[in-house]
């Protein structure tokens, strides 16, 4: 059985989903079902007092799928920490996506500030699964102080532009010690298939499945997708080369 | 007294305590994450811990995130 093993928890999907921006939590419930997913993201935000409005949380089975809390908004590594012990407080299990992203413009993650506040979550006894550009050494320094996974983007979040950064996250996942989820700016199922053909061990997706107006129907296809890159995987992809190779027999030509 | 919630300013009457204070918001306390002047409140001590003048509470909760 070809599993997904993160803190020593196991997993059938490879896929992880996001439950931003989506239309309505119906559209929300109805990807993540059709995505195959265990493991959902959210965010963490102050209650409007004057207007609760409906909690999302009742919409996400929790027998079904691990809530996967996310520091999002956070800008530096102390709001990064106070936003992950407030999500444990909150009664999720001590799981976080940490990411801390300074910049608005590219939401591109602050390599410093991520790498202190994985330091002091993971003596704290976080599962920590940290949002990084694609920098094989800083996935390197994070896995040497003990993160559950890494989480290289293949572009900037909500941008669909696929595996940017391919070259990098290879040398990440030849070099990984910790499962590789490769996370944001993957628009299609073949980009999700590229990055499970390359070898990563699974990819978050939200953006995709949120702005189509049938989100159901992409997160189908984005699971045949990561199901299809894993599979080509195993079963190992053939060399590149330069020249032509004929597939058919080169004797027996009808002529002389 | 005056709390702030979320940073806006509130008045209340004394004697409230946070679980008091979740249920005339109408919070479901099993949903919500208190912060009591930066310090995170567990909710086991929702129902025990009194609000007093002064006090700074931040109360979040999930909404969708990628």
């Amino acid at each position: 059985m070809d599993e997904l093993i993160i803190a020593g928890r196991k997993f059938k999907s490879r896929l992880l989903v996001g439950t931003g921006k989506f239309a309505s939590n119906e559209l929300m419930v109805e990807a993540m079902e059709q995505s195959g997913c265990e493991i959902v993201t959210v965010a963490l935000r102050r209650v409007d007092i004057d207007n609760p409005g409906d909690n999302m949380l009742k919409h996400i089975d929790p027998k079904k799928y691990l809530l996967l809390p996310n520091t999002s908004g956070a800008r530096d590594a102390e709001e990064a920490v106070r936003l992950a012990r407030l999500a444990r407080a909150a009664g999720c299990e001590p799981w976080i996506k940490l990411e801390v992203t300074p910049d608005p413009y590219y939401l591109l993650p602050d390599p410093i500030e991520t790498l202190k506040a994985a330091e002091i979550l993971v003596k704290e006894g976080f599962i920590v699964l940290p949002y990084i550009n694609a920098d094989p050494v800083l996935a390197k320094r994070l896995q040497e102080i003990g993160v559950a996974t890494v989480m290289p983007l293949g572009a900037p979040i909500g941008t669909n532009k696929g595996v940017r950064t391919a070259d990098s996250i290879a040398i990440i996942i030849e070099q990984a010690i910790v499962p590789v989820v490769v996370d944001a700016g993957l628009g299609a199922p073949s980009h999700a298939a590229l990055a499970m053909e390359m070898g990563a061990d699974a990819v978050l997706v939200n953006t995709a499945l949120a702005v189509t107006p049938n989100p159901g129907k992409m997160a189908a296809a984005f699971k045949k997708g990561v199901e299809a890159g894993r599979e080509a995987f195993l079963a190992g992809l053939g060399e590149q080369r330069q020249k032509a190779e004929a597939s058919s027999p080169l004797t027996g030509f009808l002529r002389n | 007294m005056n709390i702030a919630i979320n940073g806006q300013p509130k008045q209340f009457e004394a004697p409230l305590t946070v679980a008091a204070l979740l249920e005339a918001l109408q919070l479901d306390a099993e949903r919500v994450a208190v912060e009591l002047n930066r310090e995170v409140l567990l909710k086991e001590r929702f129902a025990a811990t009194n609000l007093k003048n002064g006090d700074s509470l931040e109360l979040v909760q999930f909404v969708g995130g990628g």
